[in-house]
């Protein structure tokens, strides 16, 4: 009764009434459900850590139980694996997609949110029905492309195809629609031209989303796969994916079979703590795409 | 030059970025890729022939295309819905302002951070037979013996399943942290007005949240179709579409670019199967908005 009537006002104390979890074997259950759902989904995670920690040959007898622990897998792996130079060529092709993809949504987004020009709305619906088709289908003559360019095995191939988006056009036309048309009228007043509009007024205002989509477009470019597996024929231009790809098809005997193994925690790192640093930017460029366009 | 002009022009150029890089590598290779689907070519798209547009209809009535659209529809069935119920199960228990929540919020939400290479050879790892961490684990084998012979990636009945389960994984943090998010854009009232009325956990899950939360589940569900059918990655590295003659996981994706598969070699081929790929994405998400949109409920 206590609660019930507390959870009636409004406030804090609200909150006493539905967060309120009884005590006892509902609240015990909670927490072995959960409990037991996170050692699974930790257990792929672990068992590879634990496993390149460990002399290939003494993988498989306790594969939970960290023992005989030893860097030189890592080391093996990062070295034989060229992990650095597969980073560094991910680290690059990822960072020019995601430059070039903010330039290019925010002028596409720009002109499509304040400016009146003929054709508007064709060109809208060209945009938009890029959004509709998928990469697999656009890749097997776009290889052909990239080959008739020269780019195999360069880092313009890498990149080139994934300078603009209509997703991050989309996005950014959104977000710039909701800027009220009284700041663009006192910037005009101000003097100020569309493009100085654009840097003073809008992109400040706008910066969590830009901040979003640029996590989103390098995540997307980082974790390609397909794509560089098409064009990558020289080993110096893997990215890490195709790397792990390279590495993992090389078959060691099983004192070093876990190499591969390693390579992945090697790859899987500076991936996991950009995404710890940019958390709340996560969280928004995953959901973006379900705010209604 | 009049005001109007200097508009125009303005914005072609801030247009002109973006459409020089869409029509060349969106719009145009959609439809050079209609164009060669009509054709038998070599791997280099040379010395190509045609056969019309029939090609199209033989294509999709022969026996491996109809075999990866099945395969691949399996493979969605496997983990769309799976992954859903997960996602939205995992982030109601852990949404509670209790002690502990924020260690299973980064447990769950951390598998968003392997990408499809990492994650499947993670799960190589575990799952193949002589090498594999389940494979030697005594009791676990005796229950499933399958699992050290041939291996649950090599055989027939189990792989796609594997397959999925790796899927699931890898995709666990996306619809979490999604999910989570939804879940926290409910208006608090909403609860509360329900639990005054005497509503139990039970009955709050399914007529709050559930609806409240439909736009994000439809999202999260159309998201994870069209991952499902364009799994590419996770095939190439766990089964390579096999197992062989039963090609049990080659999906359409792999049929179009697997290094194991038939149409590999002719870019003829692989582009009528690349194009009736983009038809059947295109169908589905007509479906999807058609059947979902009905009876979703977007709030205000």
């Amino acid at each position: 009764m206590a609660t019930r009537a507390l959870s009636t006002r409004k406030g804090a104390t609200t909150a006493v009434g539905i967060d309120h979890v009884r005590p006892g074997w509902r609240m015990a259950g909670r927490y072995v459900v959960l409990g037991i759902v996170a050692l699974a989904v930790l257990l792929p995670v672990y068992t590879t850590v634990v496993a390149a920690l460990k002399p290939g040959g003494k993988v498989l007898d306790r594969p939970f139980v960290p023992e005989h622990l030893t860097l030189s897998v890592l080391r093996d792996a990062w070295t034989e694996g060229r992990l650095g130079r597969y980073l560094w060529n991910s680290a690059i092709v990822a960072t020019v997609v995601t430059v070039a993809q903010l330039v290019t949504s925010v002028l596409a987004a720009y002109a499509f949110a304040f400016l009146r020009f003929p054709l508007k709305a064709f060109w809208f619906a060209v945009f938009l029905a890029t959004l509709l088709v998928p990469l697999e289908t656009t890749l097997v003559v776009n290889r052909r492309t990239i080959d008739s360019l020269d780019w195999l095995n360069t880092y313009q191939g890498l990149a080139v195809p994934f300078l603009a988006t209509a997703f991050g056009t989309f996005l950014m036309r959104q977000v710039f629609l909701q800027i009220p048309t009284e700041l663009r009228e006192a910037a005009r007043m101000d003097g100020l031209g569309h493009f100085g509009f654009l840097r003073e007024v809008a992109l400040p205002l706008v910066r969590p989303t830009l901040g979003a989509l640029a996590l989103f477009s390098f995540l997307a470019s980082w974790n390609q796969y397909l794509w560089p597996n098409l064009i990558t024929t020289e080993e110096d231009m893997n990215t890490v994916q195709t790397g792990l790809r390279l590495l993992n098809s090389s078959v060691p005997d099983i004192e070093r079979f876990n190499v591969p193994i390693a390579g992945t925690i090697i790859a899987a790192l500076p991936i996991a703590i950009v995404l710890v640093i940019f958390q709340r930017q996560l969280v928004r460029g995953l959901t973006a795409g379900a705010v209604k366009g | 030059m009049s005001r109007r002009l200097r508009e125009w022009s303005l914005a072609a150029a801030m247009l002109l970025p973006s459409i020089v890089v869409l029509v060349t590598f969106v719009l145009y290779p959609l439809g050079r890729a209609i164009f060669l689907g009509r054709q038998r070519c070599d791997a280099q798209a040379q010395n190509c022939r045609t056969n019309g547009w029939r090609q199209y209809i033989d294509v999709a009535q022969s026996d491996e295309f109809r075999h990866a659209l099945w395969v691949t529809v399996k493979f969605a069935l496997l983990t769309v819905p799976a992954g859903v119920a997960l996602g939205l199960g995992l982030a109601v228990l852990a949404d509670k302002q209790l002690r502990g929540m924020r260690v299973f919020r980064t447990v769950f939400s951390s598998t968003v951070a392997t990408s499809v290479a990492v994650a499947s050879l993670m799960w190589l790892f575990l799952l193949q037979p002589s090498r594999g961490v389940l494979a030697n684990i005594g009791w676990l084998n005796e229950l499933f013996p399958v699992m050290k012979n041939p291996g649950l990636l090599n055989d027939p009945g189990t792989a796609l399943t594997s397959v999925a389960v790796s899927s699931v994984w890898a995709n666990l943090g996306f619809t979490f942290i999604v999910v989570t998010a939804g879940l926290q854009s409910i208006p608090r009232e909403l609860h509360e007005s329900a639990y005054v009325d005497g509503a139990g956990p039970w009955r709050r899950f399914r007529e709050v949240t559930v609806p409240m939360l439909s736009p994000t589940l439809v999202f999260v569900a159309v998201v994870l179709t069209s991952r499902a059918f364009q799994a590419y990655g996770e095939i190439d590295l766990l089964t390579n579409g096999g197992p062989t003659p039963q090609d049990s996981t080659t999906t359409l994706t792999y049929l179009v670019y697997g290094s194991s598969s038939l149409a590999r070699n002719d870019a003829g081929l692989q582009s009528s199967v690349a194009v009736l790929l983009f038809v059947v994405l295109l169908a589905l998400s007509a479906l999807q908005l058609r059947g979902l949109g009905r009876r979703t409920h977007y709030g205000n």
